[in-house]
């Protein structure tokens, strides 16, 4: 059995093309900026992975509130928030780490307490969070509706995160963060580079849901055709007890 | 009799079709159908792990519905746990007890959540043979009969309509298996319904209407009290 | 309403002939304090710092209260039939969290003296009005969203390190909140009581959104924890 299809497959080749696209413009063919020099270019993997990693929560938001919501087509749209806050939650570490990167050899330091930065590793946090619940749970139905409710509650979560967080560090006027992120002077090819990543990136992402929720079906699957049989042996054990008594 | 006819065809207490329930993947019951009218007071026997106590606990709706349709008092198990669980009365085994309470207290928070008076909790109790100075014992200090017969004052005071109850009998002496039974017929008699499971090896103590076998997860002997 | 008071009586009834927090949590929550200041080893630091510790420790001890909680429900499946007697089980999410709110509540007070004590944190004036709005609406929301994933990992495996790693993150908001007002309130110069005002109201919004997301969200999560 295959979790790939036609449309995977397409996707798949659409994904490799633009992301070496995305890696040979990055390197080789966008200029260094003026003040940053080559840091910039981490620029071209951090953006985009920041972009899907939002997509992703939001995708497994959404893909919650209609499992919880609607009486069919529950698992499926569960297996889809699942798949997504997995590949969420790899992007999301991959922005963590070129973000830091990114920020000692522009801040000097690895990390700034910054309201977007601060807010991201919390949702970082919560979606682990997630993660372990559903890894509790093996029957399908269970885990939808739990997993559901869960994915909700960080939908409340993250606004309240995110506004106290600001709050708290414009309050602080002794660390104001430093206002170097994002003045980056972006020419024609920088921008359409950094654009193509956006683009890479997400091909990467529906691909990966794609089989990741597919998989979680088949393993669904699996333990249906497995009760089949279990059931069957099991009925076969009940009826020559019946003959004994 | 006209009476009794109508009762089987519109309110069954228990309708099951082809139910399986799946635990971790193992089908605990492997296709069961049963009918059990209201009123009916049914004993549900079988050895170790034929399924009994995961055949209570589906009609209790704390155990999902793999496969098949189980109505319950008229309710959709699949759909409507809930309401199950709001008009049914289980004892499992574990007799649902805080440890930190006495006897009078836990059977007495049961009665205030459901409405009923402190005379209830009395007669109750009395009726279990709890007496006074058990009652004022906390649960956890109790002895395994003592707690059962709190647990099951607690089922009386709830009046529930339907009774499931998992080896009730368990860790009662003779008197009070005898005044159990009592008990469960005159409930059956104020219009509940009485599911009770018993293991293979205990005798039936005083005649039981209906006995139902239970072999791997399927129903394998169904026997009435006059076909006997 | 009758429901939600006879819950939270029952467990605050247990809690009184139990003493878990009396015997265990406090202690545990003074020594958190001390072995903070032991660690900050420096006296503005720690004076600076007595709010957040304070919070911090009541963090830490809510996830100590919310699992005792519900160990009591679930060691006899207790809450298997209790969800079975309510008409509506938005009532055992309140009773339940009424509780946990009577035993943080003194525990809040308990702690903000020995920070008096220990730390020198000084309360006066109109930071006493703020002080005290601050450890109710707080210690609120504390006991609605530790209830609230207090029954999510209620008869799991591991609940004991699920649970904070589900709760804590929700939590960091109103760990935020409830530091910068009790700074406030203690009379700190990097803010003032009427921003300390500000960060209660905020606290009072969280409070309300996780009592009504967790009113919704408890029978969907109580369900079907065999």
């Amino acid at each position: 059995m295959t979790t790939g299809t036609a449309a995977t497959r397409v996707l798949g080749v659409l994904a490799i093309i633009t992301t070496a696209w995305v890696v040979v413009s990055a390197f080789f063919l966008t200029p260094a900026d003026v003040v940053q020099g080559d840091s910039v270019r981490i620029m071209y993997a951090h953006v985009p992975t920041a972009w899907i990693a939002y997509l992703a929560f939001v995708t497994t938001a959404v893909a919650s509130g209609f499992s919880l919501v609607r009486k069919h087509r529950t698992l499926g749209f569960d297996r889809v928030a699942g798949a997504s806050a997995e590949v969420g939650v790899l992007f999301m570490a991959m922005t963590l780490i070129t973000g830091s990167l990114w920020g000692r050899i522009t801040w000097g330091t690895f990390w700034q307490w910054d309201p977007r930065l601060t807010t991201t590793l919390f949702l970082f946090v919560t979606y682990v969070g997630y993660l372990a619940i559903r890894r509790v749970d093996v029957d399908p139905v269970r885990r939808a509706r739990r997993s559901s409710v869960i994915a909700l509650l960080a939908v409340l979560e993250i606004p309240l995160v995110h506004f106290s967080v600001v709050l708290w560090r414009s309050l602080h006027q002794e660390a104001s963060v430093l206002n170097t992120d994002g003045d980056v002077r972006l020419d024609g090819l920088m921008l359409f580079t950094l654009f193509s990543g956006v683009v890479a990136f997400t091909l990467m992402f529906v691909w990966l849901v794609m089989h990741r929720q597919r998989l979680t079906a088949l393993s669904d699957l699996e333990r249906v055709v497995g009760l089949d049989a279990a059931i069957s042996a099991r009925r076969a054990e009940g009826v020559s007890g019946i003959h004994a008594t | 009799m006209a009476s009794d006819t109508a009762k089987a065809g519109s309110d069954a207490a228990i309708l099951l079709s082809g139910v399986v329930v799946a635990l971790g993947g193992f089908p605990a019951l492997a296709g069961v159908d049963l009918a059990v009218r209201s009123g009916e007071l049914v004993a549900l026997r079988g050895a170790n792990g034929t399924g009994k106590s995961t055949l209570l606990r589906l009609c209790a709706g704390l155990t999902p519905l793999t496969r098949g349709s189980a109505r319950v008092l008229g309710v959709d198990v699949a759909t409507q746990r809930d309401t199950v669980r709001s008009l049914v009365g289980l004892l499992g085994h574990d007799n649902g007890l805080y440890s930190d309470l006495t006897a009078r207290e836990n059977v007495q928070f049961v009665a205030h959540l459901v409405g009923a008076g402190t005379s209830d909790v009395d007669a109750a109790l009395d009726r279990l043979g709890v007496d006074a100075r058990v009652a004022a014992t906390r649960a956890g200090a109790l002895s395994a009969g003592q707690r059962r017969r709190t647990a099951l004052a607690s089922l009386v005071v709830r009046r529930a309509q339907l009774w499931l109850l998992d080896e009730p009998h368990a860790g009662l002496d003779s008197a009070a298996r005898s005044e159990l039974d009592g008990i469960l017929r005159e409930a059956t008699r104020s219009g509940a319904t009485v599911v009770y499971t018993t293991h293979e090896s205990d005798a039936l103590g005083a005649t039981v209407p209906r006995t139902i076998t239970l072999t791997s997860g399927v129903v394998a002997r169904d026997v009435m009290e006059h076909s006997r | 309403m009758n429901t939600v008071l006879a819950i939270a009586r029952k467990d605050l009834t247990i809690e009184w002939r139990t003493r878990t927090l009396l015997a265990r949590v406090v202690p545990f929550a003074l020594l958190v304090l001390v072995l903070f200041a032991v660690a900050l080893d420096s006296e503005p630091l720690i004076l600076r710092a007595a709010a957040g510790l304070v919070w911090l420790a009541m963090l830490f001890a809510t996830m100590l209260l919310v699992q005792r909680s519900f160990d009591l429900e679930t060691a006899d499946s207790a809450l298997d039939a209790l969800l079975g007697f309510v008409s509506s089980s938005s009532k055992v999410f309140f009773g339940k969290a009424l509780s946990l709110f009577v035993q943080l509540f003194s525990l809040a007070v308990v702690l903000v003296c020995a920070a008096v004590v220990l730390y020198g944190a000084r309360v006066e004036g109109g930071g006493v009005v703020l002080l005290v709005t601050v450890l109710l609406t707080a210690t609120v929301g504390l006991a609605l969203v530790g209830t609230l994933y207090g029954v999510v990992v209620a008869n799991m495996n591991g609940r004991d390190s699920l649970l904070p790693l589900l709760a804590l993150p929700v939590l960091a908001p109103l760990l935020i909140g409830a530091t910068r007002a009790t700074e406030a309130a203690f009379g700190s110069d990097t803010i003032d009581v009427s921003n300390g005002w500000a960060w209660a109201a905020l606290l009072a919004v969280y409070a309300v959104v996780f009592g009504s997301a967790g009113a919704a969200a408890f029978a969907p999560l109580a369900q079907g924890d065999s």
